[in-house]
Order: C-alpha cells, then sequence, then structure tokens
C-alpha cells in the first residue's frame, strides 16, 4: 500500500500539486487520471522520488519514502517496477537483455537462472522469440510489454505506469491494459496507472483519483464515474457529444 | 550575470562528478560496461586516429623541409622536427581536439537521448546510481586507452612523414631515422601522456555532462553535442597551455 499526505510540489513558485492526499491499495489498480497539465505525471514522479516533494509525505507501507536518503531509497526502489510512457527501453540492449538488466544488477543468480526468469517474464507478456532483437525492431505495444515484463522480473511489490496507453491502438491499448490488471492481481501488486485514456479507466480502474488544477478533486472507482454528478469529472469523463448524450448530461 | 551562471554550471559539474566517484553497485557490471565502452570509444578511434596521424606526420615533414632550404642545415632535422611536433602537441593535442568532436559528441548524444527518453530515469527508478553507472565506465575506458592511442599516433605520424619524406625526395631514410633518434628525450612522451590521461578525463567528463542536463527533445540533443564539443575544445586548449607551462618549464 502506497499513501500520499498533504503533498505540496511547486516549480519556479508554481504550485502545480496543492495538498494532495491517496491511499494506493495493494492488489488494485489505482489510476489517477486528470486533463493534460493537471499535475498527475508530477504527482506519479513524486511518488517515486524522481521529484523531491516541497512537503508533504509518501509512505511505502509503514515507510517514510520522501525523507530517505539515496541509499535508503535504493531499497525501497528494487522493490518498485515503473512502466514509462515511451517505454524506456535501453536501445542498446537486446529485448532480453534489458528484462535481464535488473537481474544483473540486483541478484547473484546464475546466467541459466536469469534466463529462465527472463523467459518466464517474456512468456508472461506474450513476447515469444524476440529475445534478441533490439527495442528499435520491435513495434510500440511490443515495447510496452517487454517494458512490463523488465518491471515486474524483480517481483515488485510496487509497479507504476505513466501513460500506459499513449501511442497504441486501441485494441493494443486494451491488451496492455488487461496485462496490467491480470499482473497486479496475479502478484498482489500495488499499481498505480497514470492515464487520460477513458477506455482504462472504465476497463480496469478499480480505484480512481481525479486531479484537477493540481488538486486531488475527486475519488472513486470506475462504477462511481457512472453515477457521479461532479462537473468537473463529468467534463473530463464524458467530454464527446456521444458520451454526454449517454449520461443523460 | 555571465560569471554567475558559470560558476553555477562549475558547481553542477561537480555535483555530478561525486555523483559519479561513488561505490559501484556491482563491480562486474561495471567492468563489463568498461570493455565495452574501451570498444566503442577507443578501438573504434583507431581508424581516424590513425589516418589523421598519418598525414599530420607527412604534412609536417614536408613544411619542414620547405623552411630547411639552407644547405648549412643538415636534413636528418627533418626527422627531428617531425617527431618533436607529434611528440610535443600533435599526438596528443590535436588527436584530443579530433576525440573531443568523435567521442564527445557520441557521448553527450548518448546520454542526452537517454535522458529525454526517460532511460535516466528507469534507471534511478530501478535504484541504480544512472550518473555513475553511466558515465564511470567512459572515464576509466577513456583514461586506460587514449594513451594507447596516442603512442599510436606518434608511431604513425613519423612513419607518414618518412613515407612522404623518402618518397617526394626531400629527406633520404637514413636522414630521416638519425633525425627521429637525435637528442631524443623519453620526458617528452611522459609529457605527452599525462596530457593524454587529462584530456581524456575533460573530453568524457565534459560532455557527459552536457548530456546528463538535456532536458527537452532532440533539439535540445543536439544543442548539448555541439556544445560539449565546443568546451571540451576550450578547455584542452587551456590545459594545454597549464600542463605545458607546469611540466616542460
Amino acid at each position: 500500500m502506497i499513501t500520499v499526505k498533504n503533498l505540496n510540489k511547486s516549480f519556479d513558485g508554481r504550485l502545480v500539486l496543492e495538498g494532495i492526499n491517496a491511499t494506493f491499495e495493494k492488489g488494485k489498480t489505482n489510476l489517477i487520471i486528470g486533463q493534460s497539465g493537471s499535475g498527475k505525471t508530477v504527482l506519479l514522479k513524486c511518488i517515486v522520488g524522481l521529484h523531491e516533494v516541497d512537503s508533504g509525505e509518501i509512505y511505502y507501507n509503514d515507510t517514510r519514502f520522501d525523507n530517505l536518503n539515496f541509499r535508503d531509497r535504493k531499497k525501497i526502489r528494487q522493490k518498485i517496477g515503473m512502466l514509462f510512457q515511451g517505454s524506456a527501453l535501453f536501445d542498446s540492449a537486446t529485448v532480453e537483455e534489458n528484462v535481464m538488466f535488473p537481474l544483473d544488477m540486483f541478484t547473484t543468480m546464475s546466467h541459466e537462472e536469469k534466463l529462465d526468469r527472463v523467459n518466464f517474464c517474456l512468456n508472461r507478456v506474450n513476447i515469444i522469440n524476440s529475445n534478441h532483437l533490439y527495442p528499435a525492431e520491435i513495434s510500440g505495444g511490443m515495447k510496452k510489454r517487454v517494458a512490463i515484463a523488465r518491471a515486474i522480473a524483480l517481483n515488485p511489490e510496487f509497479l507504476f505506469c505513466d501513460e500506459p496507453n499513449s501511442g497504441l491502438d486501441p485494441k493494443t491499448a486494451v491488451v496492455i491494459d488487461q496485462l496490467i490488471k491480470e499482473i497486479t492481481e496475479e502478484f498482489n501488486i500495488t499499481t498505480i496507472i497514470n492515464t487520460h485514456d477513458m477506455n482504462s479507466v472504465m476497463g480496469i480502474g478499480d480505484k480512481v483519483i481525479f486531479i484537477h488544477n493540481g488538486k486531488k478533486w475527486w475519488e472513486g472507482s470506475k462504477e462511481n464515474i457512472l453515477d457521479s454528478d461532479n462537473k468537473e469529472l463529468n467534463d473530463f469523463v464524458f467530454s464527446t457529444e456521444l458520451t454526454r448524450k449517454i449520461k443523460g448530461l | 550575470m555571465k560569471l554567475l551562471f558559470a560558476i553555477d554550471m562549475f558547481g553542477e559539474y561537480i555535483l555530478l562528478l561525486k555523483k559519479v566517484f561513488s561505490k559501484p553497485e556491482k563491480r562486474r557490471v561495471y567492468l563489463q560496461q568498461t570493455i565495452k565502452e574501451i570498444d566503442k570509444l577507443g578501438l573504434q578511434s583507431i581508424g581516424i586516429v590513425t589516418i589523421i596521424s598519418v598525414f599530420m606526420g607527412a604534412v609536417i615533414t614536408l613544411q619542414t623541409a620547405y623552411n630547411m632550404e639552407n644547405p648549412f642545415i643538415p636534413n636528418y632535422l627533418i626527422g627531428l622536427g617531425t617527431r618533436d611536433s607529434m611528440l610535443l602537441e600533435f599526438s596528443s593535442t590535436i588527436i584530443g581536439l579530433i576525440l573531443a568532436g568523435k567521442v564527445g559528441s557520441n557521448i553527450a548524444s548518448e546520454i542526452g537521448t537517454m535522458k529525454v527518453t526517460e532511460q535516466i530515469d528507469a534507471l534511478e527508478i530501478m535504484g541504480i546510481n544512472s550518473a555513475s553507472f553511466l558515465i564511470l565506465p567512459k572515464i576509466i575506458a577513456t583514461i586506460l586507452f587514449n594513451p594507447f592511442l596516442t603512442v599510436l599516433s606518434m608511431i604513425v605520424g613519423i612513419a607518414g612523414g618518412w613515407l612522404v619524406g623518402v618518397f617526394t625526395g626531400v629527406v633520404s631514410t637514413q636522414e630521416y631515422i638519425d633525425g627521429v633518434q637525435y637528442a631524443f628525450i623519453p620526458y617528452y612522451i611522459t609529457y605527452s601522456l599525462i596530457k593524454t590521461v587529462v584530456f581524456a578525463f575533460l573530453i568524457t567528463t565534459i560532455s557527459a555532462f552536457y548530456g546528463y542536463r538535456v532536458q527537452g527533445g532532440s533539439l535540445e540533443v543536439g544543442r548539448a553535442s555541439t556544445q560539449a564539443v565546443v568546451m571540451s575544445s576550450i578547455f584542452i586548449l587551456l590545459f594545454n597551455l597549464i600542463l605545458t607551462q607546469l611540466l616542460l618549464s
């Protein structure tokens, strides 16, 4: 479980996140949604420690994370897997080397054991016979799946996904969403997904947090969204004429 | 204002170096990285160093001969002039400047691209000191291998001078060899190698620094690459002056 308490973050005096309180539950897909520029990526990067917070507290289970030094953060970070918007695979490494990288760095496994683990992770995300291809030689959807395989290689307790569907066609996007949900439940991971894809929200949103102008504006499940009368949330979720008609707005 | 900016940049550079020279996460992986870097930054520079050195040696021989038409000046001084020019200046400084262009732009653009495509964030999330992991193997590789390039440049340059000198008839083989052996001071090689090691450090760290602070996209990566080459070249010339005063005066 990850808990965020009264988190504030500003850049050059401009407040980007204001008083964010949230709890992200274990074994569930927790979604952070909001318009572009609302602050959701900053929130995600603050939680993983890529941005330092101005004030507030971040807890991984019972451990306070935001005031730890690099060495102590490292212990928690080894329990974190992250899927980046652009996949962030290492260009100079093959698919196999990318997935094996965290195992090389943080385990004492033999090469055969590492290879078994790599193949297990790649099979889990349905990547077969592509071990020796480079990231430039595979499609966007495959890159995302390889990135997921790399993220789960060390059996993480926490999985972060920043816009996992960006740049993907709707069908592949659903495959990636389902994969993340299955992995979350199968390995009992605390998963936080940053998205503005409404198909993801309605498909896998066990818990949804809506960020608007840097503040937490609404919180609930995908079912609650349908009943919500929150104007900003409805304007965001039901933004097309068709969806507004369905909602009865 | 510009002075403050320069001080700020220097501070950032020192902080980066502090991060770079910290204890490696896993020595074996760092060693593998260093071997890869020796291949990429060192072995793959042999071709350009050889070509440039041959032509430099050849031109120095012809220019020296052209300026020594007085019959009272012995021809063997052509070999001596070529040897000392290569040893004292060309094989270390000019090759340093060439490597600042080839290796420096390679390092800055590689690290810059990794920064903008979130590959560096991916390393940090895994709990890896990205600065140390990416930059330290490059520093070790260039410091270890560039002296070999310098010695190669000396040998090939002197050989190039002999080849062209004999071919054009400005000097005989015996006169050239006599000149190369005449009043030889071994310390010149030590001086040249000390300069090479310092230049290797400057090229690698300055280029990595510019790559590491890239923010934005491909345009900024290109700009960082150019800045890296320009600043590396300026610092090579500056340290050439300082080291010459310190080591030869």
